[in-house]
């Protein structure tokens, strides 16, 4: 029975994925007017203050439509009310083409982003010229992002990156530790990963160019069914991300290839705004971001995503858990 | 540069794109679109389309023809046809995906679910429809049952069947654009990589779609014309 069950699960996360994935969900504008974070306490470490003055402002925060980046809108969306904002979400927005679209004709007021997909997709950089340092990084964005008159806040402690997957079984048997051990290998595999996958250099094509690498085929599949395509045994490897949480509850059946030539930059979360709505938001707003996302390292990261992607919980509800554990809102 | 014009602007620019190679943010130097990889696309969205209009024709054509036939089965029929333009064909591909994986064998069962439902009505309803006299005449003239259905009541369904037949291919061509979600990589990689092909890419991918459909829809018009017996044509006197 536990065959079935697992089927099931792999069903239904396949279905919500794709579901995700094209924006089936309705436009997802929920008003979060949650009052208050007053703490009866006073001075819980940490706990967001509500300010008055906020309730004047009103915020609209993006999200790409994939799990982490809806779990870190819904942190902020709830952060940003517990502070007294009046706030809207808007979660599905397609890429980061369509949310930084989004933001320059002020659908959103801010979104957050990677700082690695940032510099390489809007600004053209290298996959090799992205800083490992994630300060340098979000600096060197920033500096683009002012020159249009964006502005992207100081980054998550956690960073999240593709990573080429496989499954212990593979591993073992060719031996492989990093990506360059997949070299006169790599002929008999196949890879899957996201049907953006296929072109981009931060992905197969610099598998291809950087590594020298060929697969035996590669296979463009939705999203949701990075790790479907593995347990079914379709695929030899998966484009996976760092910060799966199948990684860490099934150590003993998946494993990450180290990138060992950096093709896939890290990218720690840079919540990019405009500054008009950082001027008109006033100090509260970017207080309040930098100071609910210092929890945010990988462990926590991965624990988030483990409750929508495995427990099914939703952003919102992991995200409430998190703030309230955390002891930033009461 | 007024608000009208922008379109415009970007309708160009998804022409330039199906044509000539465009650069790209995100691909490390390579160049993206223009026709060699518009043509691959199509044709593999054409590819795609092909295999699930032939399984969808032979399961559903037969089927429909016979129950008409026999004037049975309305209500069950009816039933399947509903249920099967109402699952969203989305949730389709992720079933079968989960089921039997993904590539060019479950997109193509997927995708002829899709086109089952029209197919099967249609044949039905153009069976239906045909005059009970001239199936009487025809059985009293000696043919058999495979006879009628073959000789009689086809050729008089014609323009029924193939109206089935068109909707089918047009749905099944159109919603061929998500198959690049479960491995098989057609016109969709244009519009859904917006990420790498811009948005020149992306209208160039649904501008391509359109004029496929299109083409496909007069092919088979004027098979239907030659199909169609001369006695069933409006006369234009």
């Amino acid at each position: 029975m536990r065959i079935d069950k697992t089927r099931w699960r792999a069903l239904l996360a396949t279905l919500a994925a794709l579901a995700l994935t094209l924006g089936i969900a309705a436009c997802g504008d929920s008003d979060d007017s949650t009052t208050s974070g007053s703490t009866e306490g006073g001075e819980a470490t940490g706990a967001i203050q509500q300010n008055p003055e906020n309730g004047k402002v009103n915020l609209t925060i993006g999200s790409k439509n994939f799990p982490e980046q809806e779990i870190l809108g819904e942190i902020y969306a709830q952060a940003l009310s517990a502070a007294g904002y009046k706030v809207k979400t808007a979660h599905n927005l397609g890429s980061e083409t369509v949310a930084l679209k989004a933001l320059k004709t002020d659908q959103i007021s801010g979104y957050p982003e990677y700082a690695s997909t940032a510099l390489t997709s809007f600004f053209g950089l290298e996959p090799e010229e992205v800083p490992a340092n994630a300060d340098e990084a979000w600096e060197k964005a920033n500096e683009e992002f002012e020159k249009e008159d964006l502005q992207a806040f100081e980054p998550t402690p956690f960073a999240s990156a593709n990573a080429v997957g496989t499954t212990k079984e593979i591993a073992d048997k060719y031996d492989l530790k990093t990506v360059s051990d997949l070299e006169g290998v790599s002929e008999k595999l196949s890879l899957y990963g996201s049907p953006e996958c296929r072109q981009r250099i931060d992905c197969l094509a610099g598998l291809e160019s950087l590594y020298g690498l060929e697969f035996k085929s590669f296979t463009p599949v939705d999203i949701g069914l990075r790790y479907t395509v593995l347990e079914k045994g379709q695929a030899d490897l998966s484009i996976l991300f760092t910060t799966d949480p199948q990684l860490a509850a099934e150590s003993d059946k998946f494993v990450i290839l180290e990138d060992d030539k950096e093709v896939f930059p890290a990218g720690n979360v840079i919540f990019v705004t405009s500054k008009k709505v950082a001027e008109e938001a006033g100090p509260d707003y970017e207080e309040t971001i930098l100071q609910v996302q210092e929890g945010l390292d990988l462990k926590v990261m991965q624990e988030l995503d483990a409750r929508v992607e495995l427990e099914k919980q939703t952003p919102k509800e992991a995200a409430k858990a998190y703030l309230e554990s955390a002891g930033y809102i009461g | 540069m007024n608000d009208f014009q922008v379109p415009l602007a970007g309708f160009g620019g998804a022409l330039e794109f199906i044509f000539s190679p465009q650069s790209s943010n995100v691909t490390g130097g390579k160049s993206v679109g223009g026709l060699e990889q518009s043509l691959d696309l199509a044709l593999k969205q054409l590819e795609v389309t092909g295999l699930a209009m032939a399984v969808a024709l032979i399961i559903a054509l037969p089927l429909g023809l016979y129950l008409g036939h026999k004037g049975k089965g309305e209500q069950v029929l009816v039933g399947v046809a509903n249920a099967g333009r109402a699952i969203p064909e989305l949730a389709l591909i992720a079933l079968v995906a989960a089921l039997i994986g993904v590539g060019l064998v479950p997109v193509t069962l997927a995708l002829a679910v899709l086109g089952i439902p029209p197919i099967l009505t249609n044949a039905y309803v153009g069976v239906r429809q045909v005059d009970a006299a001239t199936v009487d005449a025809a059985r009293g003239m000696g043919m058999s049952e495979s006879a009628i259905i073959r000789k009689v009541e086809l050729p008089l369904a014609v323009p029924t069947v193939m109206g089935g037949i068109r909707s089918s291919t047009i749905a099944i061509l159109a919603t061929a654009t998500i198959a690049p979600l479960a491995g098989v990589v057609t016109l969709g990689d244009y519009i859904i990589n917006e990420g790498i092909y811009g948005l020149d890419g992306r209208i160039a991918g649904a501008i391509l779609v359109a004029v496929l459909a299109l083409s496909l829809e007069g092919i088979l018009a004027l098979l239907q014309r030659r199909l169609t017996s001369d006695g069933l044509k409006l006369k234009t006197v």
